[in-house]
């Protein structure tokens, strides 16, 4: 089984049915869609791309990427997508770190990540899109390669299950992104998991609201795919907006919506939900982050009707706990949902740090095993191997790095986490990666970076060490981070000291600066 | 019809106010860049816009909240400007 197989059967048996909207565009059909990915396939082809490569997209979310990605996996490659709108110079690194053979790029981003891409010594072959959408940016851009030199008609590679299909990056401790390897069988094993247990169906119509270099992006493509459904595509900037959100849900007809909890918050305080007709929706499913239990009081408030999940699971695993929401929020209820129980196609433990399993309702590490497990890092041999616990023979067990205690019914609570990874409106976030950035500010001399934890969710905070203690103009500071890091790790907040206050063995004492913003 | 200076002028000190406090007034120019730099995030631009609205007596089209019509105080001015 491979992820273009669903396509392939939605192409035989929905041919005529819409695959993917875009707004303010047609619908293509999943004939339509299954014909484009053929002709970039055999384009990617004659570029040079063979199974077991890496493939580029730069691409803004339109039925173009997802013909792209398609393409991609049709080649027996995978697709390494990245953010558009980050800076040039990190998705630069990223494709150049999994040293991948063509680049699919839209022509406003192109000649800056060439160049950036030149200046680390890599040079893919890169097809420039034009004004992408309904597809018709990505056909036209392959009639003009086809204009120089038509391309030879190939046969799609039915790649094996432990073929690569996509690397995810996030966020590195270390200032530099990971890349996470999914193969085809981590992700089909969770396709069909969440089709089975959630009931989607033929007639839905799925948002498709995160980035596809986000994995909540591989149940919106997938699932909406495997279910023969219409995938409704929420562009970046749209998604933002609460208002053009809220209508763009009541205007397509949403039944399957998924997204971060930030999203669903910002859509209940601002979206003018009560002004709307959204009794498409049937399933609402939030992941990445906690959702503070006084926003989704509300949203349900305003929207009794459908079935609520906090689905759970890092990149690496994809959803492995799921928990479905009361019908009713117990009124005063302050504590977070819990994440669930493990799902089918899973097994998890919670462990201690030597890896012993805890006494059941005892806080301790979440690890996981099972067919959707990840098999590592690209290049991180030392970080995959830190990643498992040690010595379970042929079952690996992927160290969640969450904190969690197993309650009465099997549900897992989250506590918090084991290290200095946190969430930003979904995002994983590494600190370090962010204090890596700042460090190399000019006037900067010592870095900390702290979370906090606010009733909107989680704020970022910098503490800085200027030497006299002045501080540097916020004007100056987050453009320096924003051109190095995505938009949603710029700091929030910004305090200078003269020195940042040390523990007795002389490392930055970051309870000290969290004691701070009690004061 | 309100003169394009003052609108500048309450919207820079509105964004100083809410956003930047206790930044120098002088580094905040017309053409810096706020919604690209991350200085102005998705809450922050959700504010700005309810106070153009109020301030202003205008409408802001959900389409029009975005960095390609907020991203600098002269952009914003802009915005304000040719809704009057």
């Amino acid at each position: 089984m491979n992820l273009h197989a669903y396509l392939a059967s939605a192409a035989r048996e929905r041919s005529g049915h819409a695959a993917v909207v875009a707004q303010g565009h047609k619908a293509l059909d999943y004939r339509g869609l299954d014909a484009l990915s053929d002709r970039l396939r055999d384009r990617l082809v004659a570029l040079g791309v063979a199974p077991g490569d890496r493939v580029g997209l730069c691409v803004p979310k339109s039925a173009d990427s997802v013909a792209a990605l398609y393409a991609v996996l049709k080649c027996g490659a995978a697709y390494v997508p990245v953010d558009a709108t980050a800076p040039a110079g990190r998705n630069a690194f990223i494709l150049a770190d999994c040293g991948v053979r063509a680049v699919l790029v839209e022509a406003a981003a192109a000649d800056a990540l060439v160049e950036a891409l030149a200046e680390l010594g890599a040079g893919p072959s890169a097809l420039r899109l034009e004004g992408v959408g309904d597809g018709s940016g990505l056909a036209a851009a392959l009639d003009a390669a086809d204009a120089a030199g038509e391309a030879q008609a190939t046969e799609t590679v039915e790649a094996a299950a432990d073929d690569l299909a996509y690397i995810l990056y996030t966020s590195g401790s270390t200032g530099k992104p990971k890349g996470v390897e999914i193969t085809h069988r981590n992700a089909t094993s969770f396709v069909e998991w969440a089709h089975g247990a959630l009931g989607t169906g033929a007639d839905d119509r799925f948002s498709s609201h995160a980035p596809f270099h986000f994995d909540l992006s591989i149940f919106d493509l997938y699932v909406a795919a495997k279910s023969g459904a219409t995938l409704v595509l929420v562009g970046e900037e749209a998604g933002k907006e609460p208002v053009g959100l809220a209508r763009l849900i009541a205007a397509e007809r949403i039944s399957v919506w998924y997204s971060t909890p930030s999203v669903l918050s910002l859509l209940v305080q601002y979206g003018k939900l009560e002004t709307l007709d959204l009794s498409s929706l049937r399933l609402v499913l939030f992941a990445g982050e906690v959702f503070p239990i006084v926003h989704l009081a509300a949203l349900k408030e305003l929207l009794p009707d459908p079935v609520y999940f906090n689905l759970y699971g890092p990149t690496e695993t994809n959803v492995c706990t799921y928990y479905r929401i009361p019908e009713r929020v117990a009124e005063g209820r302050v504590e977070p949902y819990p994440i669930g129980v493990v799902c089918d196609h899973l097994a998890a433990r919670v462990v201690d740090e030597g890896g012993a399993d805890v006494e059941a309702g005892s806080e301790g590490e979440l690890v996981i095993s099972g067919p959707a497990v990840t098999r590592g890092y690209w290049g991180l041999a030392e970080l995959t191997a830190a990643s498992r616990l040690e010595g379970d023979g042929a079952v690996v067990w992927y160290r969640t790095g969450d904190l969690v205690v197993e309650e009465e019914g099997g549900n897992y609570r989250f506590v918090g986490r084991r290290d200095r990874m946190i969430k930003k409106r979904g995002f994983r976030v590494e600190l370090g990666e962010i204090e890596a950035c700042l460090s190399r500010f000019p006037l900067v001399r010592e870095v900390a970076v702290v979370a906090l934890e606010g009733e909107d969710g989680v704020r970022v905070k910098a503490h800085l060490a200027t030497g006299d203690g002045g501080r540097i103009s916020l004007l100056k500071l987050k453009p320096f981070c924003a051109e190095h890091l995505p938009l949603y790790m710029v700091p929030d907040a910004f305090a200078f000291h003269e020195a940042l206050p040390k523990t007795s063995t002389d490392k930055i004492d970051y309870q000290a600066l969290l004691a701070l913003e009690g004061e | 019809m309100v003169p394009k200076e003052q609108i500048q002028a309450s919207v820079k000190q509105f964004i100083l106010s809410e956003f930047l406090s206790g930044e120098d007034a002088d580094e905040l120019e017309p053409t810096t860049p706020l919604v690209s730099a991350g200085i102005l995030d998705s809450i922050a631009t959700l504010k700005l816009v309810t106070f153009l609205e109020e301030q202003f007596s205008v409408q802001i089209e959900a389409h029009e909240a975005d960095v390609d019509h907020l991203n600098t105080v002269e952009d914003i001015s802009n915005l304000v400007l040719s809704k009057l």
